[in-house]
């Protein structure tokens, strides 16, 4: 076989193989579009479900989502980032810190419904939380924090050592290294690392399953002690536990959450590319 | 003879892995001078211009003997504020290394973490590290453009402008032309005349022709020691030591 030959064929294999991976995304993504877009109306966005979740909106699972992903966001994010910025920037490696790094990746691995599990025996009931808000978005963080530490940790070790030392060369302390030069350099990274944890956390059954999640409870949650539904739980509910379920309404909310975690990647690249203009070299 | 700015007293160095980079270095540095440490490679230079700003204390397990003093004071002292210590004694590396930021930025980077605020004190320091690097006329209408955009000497100028933004006392420079053309060399040897009224200059040159040309002091250094240091007209022509002779005439290194 020729040189050329094998080039052509390479590709095309390669280009073969893309496809198979992109081609279910689509379709997964169209059919839902298909089936859930006449579900969509102003009413199904802003509305209190209604006749047994028959019909009516799905107003207080979306606001239950935004809401934990919103709490998950305020516990993990800082920690994460924080706990990373300790693993890349400060810790010696000792066999201490290996054992953290190991712990984190496994844990990264851990089945959801075990977390649930984990946050329904420590907040819900050791910490007296009840099932509620605080109690589900404490256990999504929990599971996401691993990702995030990893991401944004591998962030942080990708930005050149050179820099670090020319900041501490011209005074810097050690903090002001970081927060001024490697704490830009990595935010895009961070970024990504955050995003998907989120996203993870916002479209999870299990974790919130036994922390927080109401079967149906037609109103907004009153206050952070208070349950909630939520998209992902809610889905799984009309779709499994209510006989008689007009499918479109099934479609129309998994289309609900699909945009919305494709809007929480939209937003991503929009900071994204918000830093990059700003980063000036 | 002025007072030493720089006194080495009996430095021995070993590196985590045992190396001894430094062996029983005595040595007076000069203000207002420029000394050039020179030697082949893996002789110490480096370690040596490492210790006197304490860009070492980031290597992990080194082991220090002797003293270093600065105008009489031992830097590795306890209680030596060592930030404070890095700005008084500015260091210039091989490769030019511009912080991700615009040429200001870059620029008044150290200045503002000493503390200095005022718009007009920092857009003067930017103006008069610019002008004393020799790089002023090339970049002063893009100073917010990012510095990663200039060419490679223009970058090697930059960090030497950014070293004298900070004001030092002492600057050392580390091979700071390895990867120059010979135009830019010339600019940067130039500047270095200029800056040896003010300050005191440590050089380690990339050449013995270098070395022979900027060097007021020359020191020759080999494995890890000091063979011999003197006059730089009188060190290049008549080295007392033969490993001298025999470096600067080419037959080793
Ligand atoms: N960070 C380091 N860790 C361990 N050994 C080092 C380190 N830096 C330099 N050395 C060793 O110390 C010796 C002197 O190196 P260096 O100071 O870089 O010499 P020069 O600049 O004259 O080439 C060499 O043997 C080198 O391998
Ligand atoms: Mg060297």
């Amino acid at each position: 076989m020729s040189r050329q030959l094998r080039q052509q064929l390479g590709f095309t294999l390669l280009g073969l193989a893309t496809t198979i991976v992109v081609l279910p995304i689509l379709l997964l993504v169209g059919y839902i579009l298909v089936q859930g877009a006449s579900a969509i109306s102003w009413e199904f966005i802003t509305a209190m479900p209604r006749e047994g979740m028959r019909a009516g909106g799905i107003w207080p699972a979306l606001v239950g989502t935004v809401l934990l992903t919103l709490g998950t966001a305020i516990f993990a994010v800082p920690v994460g980032i924080a706990v990373a910025i300790y693993l890349a920037e400060y810790a010696h490696d000792t066999s201490l810190t290996r054992l953290i790094r190991l712990a984190i990746i496994n844990l990264a691995g851990v089945p959801s419904v075990v977390y649930g599990l984990f946050g329904l025996g420590l907040f819900v009931i050791f910490l007296r939380l009840g099932t509620s808000i605080l109690a589900g978005s404490l256990t999504l963080a929990i599971m996401t924090l691993p990702v995030i530490i990893s991401t944004a940790e591998e962030a942080l070790r990708a930005v050149p050592q050179s820099f670090r030392i020319v900041s501490l060369s011209l005074g810097a302390t050690q903090w002001q290294t970081v927060r001024r030069v490697v704490l830009p350099q990595a935010l895009p990274g961070i970024l990504t690392g955050v995003i998907l944890g989120l996203e993870r956390a916002a479209g999870e059954t299990a974790p919130i399953l036994f922390t927080v999640a109401a079967f149906f409870l037609p109103r907004l949650p009153r206050s952070i002690f208070d349950q909630t539904m939520a998209l992902p739980y809610h889905l799984f509910v009309i779709s499994t536990q209510v006989p008689g379920m007009p499918l479109r309404i099934q479609y129309g909310t998994a289309l609900v959450l699909l945009a919305f975690v494709l809007s929480m990647n939209a937003l991503a690249t929009v900071i994204r590319s918000h830093f990059r203009r700003r980063r000036q070299w | 003879m002025r007072e030493p700015k720089f006194l080495l007293e009996n430095v021995s160095y070993i590196y985590e892995d045992g190396a001894r980079a430094l062996h029983d270095i005595s040595l007076c540095i000069y203000p207002h001078k420029i000394t050039a440490i020179f030697g082949p490679a893996g002789g110490g230079k480096s370690t040596l211009l490492r210790l006197l700003n304490r860009l070492n204390d980031l290597v992990p397990g080194r082991h220090l003997e002797g003293r270093v003093l600065l105008d009489g004071e031992d830097i590795y002292a306890p209680g030596v504020d060592v930030h404070a210590l890095r700005r008084r004694v500015g260091m210039v590396f091989a490769t030019p290394v511009p912080l991700p930021m615009s040429i200001r930025r870059n620029l008044t980077y150290g200045p503002e973490l000493a503390g200095v605020r005022d718009r007009a004190r920092l857009d003067e320091l930017v103006e008069r590290s610019l002008r004393a690097a020799a790089l002023w006329d090339e970049v002063k209408d893009r100073l917010d453009e990012p510095a990663s955009a200039l060419s490679g000497g223009q970058q090697q100028r930059l960090c030497l402008a950014r070293t004298l933004a900070l004001e030092p006392e002492v600057i050392l420079l580390d091979e700071p032309t390895s990867g120059l053309d010979p135009i830019s060399t010339a600019k940067v040897e130039a500047s270095l005349q200029e800056l040896k009224r003010r300050y005191t200059i440590v050089i380690v040159p990339h050449s013995v022709q270098q070395a022979a040309r900027v060097a007021d002091h020359a020191v020759f250094m080999l494995q890890g020691e000091l063979v011999e240091e003197g006059p730089g007209e009188l060190l290049f022509t008549r080295p007392h030591d033969q490993r001298t002779e025999d470096y600067i005439t080419g037959r080793f290194g």
